[in-house]
């Protein structure tokens, strides 16, 4: 017991022994600050049992979510052996769910760690270089920035064909010029900080400075604003597979399955309505989860 | 005398200058990026004019005709030389010029997305300036709520299912479409906003239809800008009432309801605005999923339905102008920041 | 604040007007017609350039031909038109027609065989994609002034063979029959177009119609042609809206504010008649759904394997299911109800005899990749495909896209196996065998993408191009009939192309709708007759 107490003290410590250790501090404190916020808990559960789920899909999914049967399709909620009925073709709607769960995460996630980054990169040598390159990189931010988005990830994906990897990709491009902004932001005003010129005076280079000294401090940020973009990811990806440009037939993609449902909207309501509310308690998760981040580590947004 | 006239002259019409550059330049290369998009797109737009059953040699006569041999370079100089006199070229699609087309059909988007805005402004600002007076207080939790389940909602599931119990089973509001069938060119088009042209022609019955038509998808546009004016509403108040010139007041006795609207709530009018012009830009991109599910005839389906028939002229006619709406409401609200807020000069 | 008052009152009396407008049930206008379908296949109402369903149907109210489909006898095939009356020259190449007396156009102006003339030259020389509906019979631009022939109130064709004179007068019952007004049209000819820029989106008929607009992706109003020389038809306005959702066509038909929803899907229009005051209607279309394998495809060409993926089709599942009461199970490339359509359908889903097949061909392990384009039945049927064929160890990955994208690439010969639905462009068995079974030149180079068979890569045998164009002339109705049948039965055995499905069209309406017709197999639709 003593020994946990320590460990507590250890991380609560108001004098840091080194650097990692108040790092680490810095970190437990805000994971605290999180934990009091309930709402964004319960967007980390759902998150959580999300990627529960999406790990044990085949344990968890009671059919194929393939495997077609004419004779039986369409059956409602709270069929014997298909709980949330089954769809058009016969599919068991709850294990279509359950491996759609994988696809929207893998999406997402690589849409998050793409989007970010290449913004991150535009963002801090525009912020960093300046001049020319500043001005041209900033020109084709805005350009990307004035494009409707949908349309634009439409466009991209009709140019190189349906598929998932290419909805990614799309979305990314959309996706990608608002940290570019944020970063270049983040990059002026620490750029001409006394921190920064002191380590150009030791002659560092550039691409030192940036990838070691500037990256990391625009981090918090960029976190923040991903969590709280990964709704509007999952909500793109979906309207790409509404539209049919996303995951290709058969496999489940959640917008997709709204597209396949709507057709039936009126009579049987549920083969759209399920996976629509998977989406939206998606999205919830993340933006709950985000709008407490945001509280954590980006306390000068007032909230 | 003169040289410093024509100094202070050029200080005044350099920023002019270079704001219109950058406008140019940000235009330019939207076409241009729009225009390699539609010409590595796999989707023929020859095809889109000759349809299934063409034989080859009507196929190649139409490729010519449209100048597809031509090198890509060369297709787009054409195209911009076009544009440069305000000439837009014909869409396949339609058959009829893109600028007659787009004074068709934006005015449905402005129209949808104006009254979006409204909605989204009228219950969004209050509700933010609630949630920020009551911070941690569980009318704040509740506005919180409302805010992410509106960022979370697939729109056009939305639509859907809104469609199906306002329209379908309680029969509330009109259908899809912008007005009730039988009233379709009853009123003269002067505006093309139906229910201004309603109002000038002092018909009540179009209005009425125009009306409970645009009420539903507005409502649906507007909850997802409420859900952002609200949050940022509420930030932007926090950081006002945390400050000291609040304390201030309330210790000078100034009544709560003064403190709040009287003073930190005109303090952030600038910023507010900046996010509804913001919001206002995103909603005139035209919302391509509620336009489908609402058979609504706006911009957003206009681009779509062009893109995926590779009608490259009408495409690259309706981004320009969506862009150019973005543009000019960003320049706007720099323009405010510039002209109120202190901390910017 | 004070903004802000005035925003929060006029949003209750915003509120208040919505509430007024609770009118439960409403009800169209008892003189006009107002039709819910899918209008963004119209691309131009040109009729020597317009060949979709919707651009038909326009059409067909709008313009009058030499020879007529009457709606509500459509059996009776061909009957005089704007022509009172015709005469087959003793070669059998040569056809006169007289034309009758006082039918006026739009403008006021009288149909003349001379207008006749022009509307047939015109389409020829344009040369839009509906073309070779007239120059299959030898018309050109350098020619047309001696095959079609103005003299004082008759109009003589002369064709470079001898065709069968119904063959003939069905093809001038399609859309590019159109007699338009010579006059009006080349008022406004721009830069010798002969007026087809104006009439993209004008209309200069002798219909029943005329058209007041065209919103592309909105909607088509007609109204009364009022120098119609005609029985002044009951519907005195016609509007045809787009709506793409089949949920929302539906909602708007039961709500009472249209009169025909025309794309219900299977579910929806059994929900519809359940819900009292709708009917619904069907009618045997032309449309055949297919699939083809291309014959550039090392397996796919195999006589076996096509054999084997004719078995592998569960027609009757899907005709049960989603395809249920609009497509009905048809195995051959004339559409029922066509001069000698064969009703033989010989192939059942029979996944063992299938993988004989297979084995016998030495099929092990295949992947192909089939293309469909954006449209849910089109998608299904696809998945349906891909849970059989999995069944009998080959893989099947699907490809969706934009209808021309995956048009292009299935007429750049690209695709594995392509998804397709058909319709015939003119009431005769030619308009099928000409393209499904005839061929006459596979290469490459010849680019004959106007040929189904070209398009995937089939090269029909000698014998079938020498029947299907033995057919064509043969003017004993017999003997016609029974060429028919014989290159039906080898196309089944032998040709690449899966015929699954002819559709049908369920029309829902109000009860009050009497006799709408969407023209069945052989025409498109028509309002004149509709009363209510």
């Amino acid at each position: 017991m003593s020994d946990t107490q320590t460990l507590r003290e250890w991380l609560l410590t108001e004098t840091p022994t080194s650097r990692r250790h108040a790092k680490i501090s810095a970190f437990y404190q805000g994971w605290l600050t999180l934990r009091s916020n309930t709402m964004a808990m319960i967007g980390l559960g759902i998150l959580v049992l999300m990627l529960f789920v999406a790990a044990a899909a085949p344990l968890l999914a009671p059919h194929d979510p393939f495997v077609q049967d004419l004779g039986n399709r369409l059956a409602p909620l709270g069929t014997e052996g298909h709980v949330f009925g089954t769809d058009s073709l016969g599919r068991d709607i709850l294990s279509r769910l359950i491996y759609g769960s994988r696809i929207t995460l893998y999406i997402v996630a690589l849409v998050a760690l793409i989007a970010p980054i290449a913004g991150l990169l535009v963002g801090t040598v525009s912020g960093y270089v300046g001049g020319w390159t500043d001005a041209v990189l900033m020109r084709i931010t805005d350009i990307f920035l004035a494009f409707p988005r949908l349309i634009l990830a439409l466009a991209f994906v009709a140019a190189l064909g349906a598929g998932i990897e290419n909805a990614v990709l799309a979305i990314s491009l959309t996706a990608w010029p608002p940290y570019a902004r944020i970063s270049r932001a983040e990059t002026l005003t620490i750029r001409s900080s006394d921190y920064i010129s002191a380590i150009q005076l030791q002659g560092a280079g550039a691409f030192r400075i940036i990838t070691k000294h500037i990256w990391p401090l625009c981090i918090s940020s960029l976190i923040v604003r991903v969590t709280l973009d990964m709704a509007g990811i999952i909500l793109a990806a979906a309207g790409l597979g509404f539209l049919g440009l996303g995951a290709q037939p058969p496999s489940p993609e959640w917008g997709a399955m709204i597209s396949e449902g709507r057709r039936f909207i009126l009579d049987y309501w549920w083969v759209a309505t399920v996976p629509g509310l998977a989406i939206f308690t998606v999205s919830l998760a993340f933006n709950l989860l985000g709008d407490g981040l945001r509280d954590v580590l980006d306390p000068k947004a007032g909230e | 005398m003169r040289a410093p006239l024509l100094s202070r002259l050029w200080s005044i019409l350099k920023p002019v200058l270079s704001t219109l550059a950058s406008i140019a330049i940000t235009l330019l290369g939207l076409l241009f990026v729009t225009f390699i998009i539609g010409r590595i797109m796999p989707i023929d737009p020859v095809l889109s004019i000759v349809g299934e059953r063409a034989s080859k040699e009507t196929y190649d006569a139409v490729y010519l005709q449209m100048g597809l041999d031509k090198p890509l370079l060369m297709q787009f100089l054409y195209y911009l030389w076009d544009v440069i006199h305000l000439d837009f070229g014909t869409s396949l699609l339609t058959s009829r010029p893109v600028a007659d087309d787009i004074a068709r059909v934006f005015p449905a988007t402005l129209e949808l997305a104006t009254i979006g805005i409204i909605f989204g402004i009228v219950l969004g600002v209050p509700l933010g300036v609630l949630a920020a007076v009551n911070k941690g207080k569980w009318i704040d939790q509740i506005a919180r709520v409302i805010a992410l389940v509106g960022y979370s909602m697939p729109i056009f599931w939305l639509g859907l299912i809104g469609l199906l119990i306002f329209y379908g089973i309680l029969g509330w509001v009109g259908g899809p479409g912008r007005v009730g069938i039988f009233y379709v060119d009853v009123v003269p088009s002067v505006t093309g906003l139906i229910l201004v042209d309603a109002l000038l022609d002092g018909n009540w019955d179009v209005f009425k239809s125009a009306f409970s038509h645009i009420v539903l998808p507005a409502s649906l546009l507007g909850y997802y800008s409420l859900a952002y004016i609200s949050r940022m509403t509420r930030s932007f108040m926090l950081e006002q009432l945390s400050a000291e010139y609040v304390t201030t007041a309330r210790v000078k006795g100034m009544s709560e309801w003064d403190v709040v609207w009287k003073h930190a709530f005109k303090n952030i009018r600038v910023q507010l605005i900046t996010v509804i012009a913001l919001s206002y830009a995103g909603l005139l991109e035209g919302s391509v999923l509620t336009e489908i599910i609402f058979s609504w005839p706006g911009i957003g389906s206009y681009i779509t339905t062009a893109l995926l028939s590779a009608d490259m002229n009408a495409v690259m006619g309706g981004t320009v102008v969506v862009g150019l709406i973005f543009i000019l409401l960003n320049i706007f609200s720099d323009l405010l920041y510039k002209i109120f807020d202190p901390r910017a000069k | 604040m004070n903004l802000f008052n005035r925003l929060l009152t006029s949003a209750a009396i915003g509120t208040a007007v919505s509430m007024s407008s609770f009118a439960a049930y409403a009800e169209t206008p008892a003189n006009m017609l107002v039709i819910a379908n899918r209008i963004d296949d119209i691309i131009t109402i040109d009729p020597a350039e317009s060949f979709e369903f919707a651009g038909s149907d326009v059409s067909r109210n709008i313009y009058s031909r030499l020879v007529y489909l009457d709606p509500l006898d459509l059996e009776a095939g061909y009957k005089p038109g704007l022509a009172e009356s015709w005469t087959v020259s003793e070669d059998g190449k040569s056809i006169t027609f007289v034309i009758s007396e006082g039918n006026t156009f739009e403008s006021g102006n009288p149909v003349t065989a001379e207008d006749a003339a022009f509307s047939l030259q015109r389409a020829v020389i344009l040369n839009k994609t509906p073309s070779f509906i007239l120059t299959q019979f030898g018309f050109t631009p350098e020619n047309i002034a001696e095959t079609i022939k103005a003299e004082g109130n008759t109009l003589t064709i002369t064709t470079d063979r001898k065709y069968a004179t119904s063959f003939i007068l069905n093809c001038l019952t399609a859309t590019i029959g159109a007699i338009v007004d010579k006059k009006t049209v080349m008022a406004n000819e721009v830069d010798g177009d002969m007026g087809n820029t104006w009439l993209k989106t004008n209309s200069a008929g002798s219909g029943p119609y005329k058209l007041d607009s065209w919103k592309p992706n909105d909607s088509v109003t007609l109204s009364l042609n009022p120098n119609f020389s005609g029985e002044k038809p009951a519907m005195e306005r016609v509007i045809v809206r787009h709506v793409t959702e089949s949920a929302s066509q539906r909602l708007l038909l039961e709500r009472g504010d249209i009169d025909i929803a025309r794309n219900l899907n299977p579910e929806d229009i059994v929900g519809a008649t359940e819900a009292g005051g709708v009917k619904v209607e069907d009618e045997l279309k032309g449309h055949l759904m297919y699939l083809a394998l291309n014959g550039n495809h090392p397996v796919l060409s195999k006589p076996k394997v096509r054999q084997a993926f004719k078995y592998l089709v569960d027609y009757a599942g899907m005709q049960d299911s989603f395809l249920k009461g609009q497509y009905t199970t048809h195995q051959n490339f004339l559409p029922a109800t066509y001069l000698g359509a064969s009703t033989e359908n010989p192939f059942s889903l029979n996944i063992e005899k299938a993988k004989e097949l297979l084995a016998e061909a030495g099929v092990e392990g295949l992947v192909i990749e089939a293309g469909v384009r954006e449209a849910q039945e089109r998608i299904e049927i696809a998945q349906t495909m891909q849970n059989t064929l999995a069944q009998a160890g080959i893989t099947l990955n699907i490809t969706v896209g934009t209808a021309k994208q995956i048009l292009g690439r299935y007429r750049a010969r690209e695709l594995d196996m392509y998804v397709g639905i058909w319709g015939p462009d003119y009431p005769d068995p030619q308009t099928n065998a000409g393209t499904f079974a005839y061929n006459p030149d596979n290469s490459e180079e010849a680019g004959a993408t106007g040929f189904l068979a070209w398009r995937t890569a089939w090269e029909v045998t000698p014998e079938m191009n020498a029947a299907v164009e033995a057919a064509v002339t043969e003017g004993d109705r017999e003997k016609r009939v029974q060429l028919y049948q014989d290159i039906q039965k080898d196309f089944r055995d032998t040709s690449p192309f899966i015929v699954m499905f002819q559709r049908i069209e369920q029309s829902a309406m109000r009860d009050n709708v009497m006799n709408f017709s969407t023209g069945q197999a052989v025409s498109s639709a028509a309002y004149w007759q509709v009363t209510k």
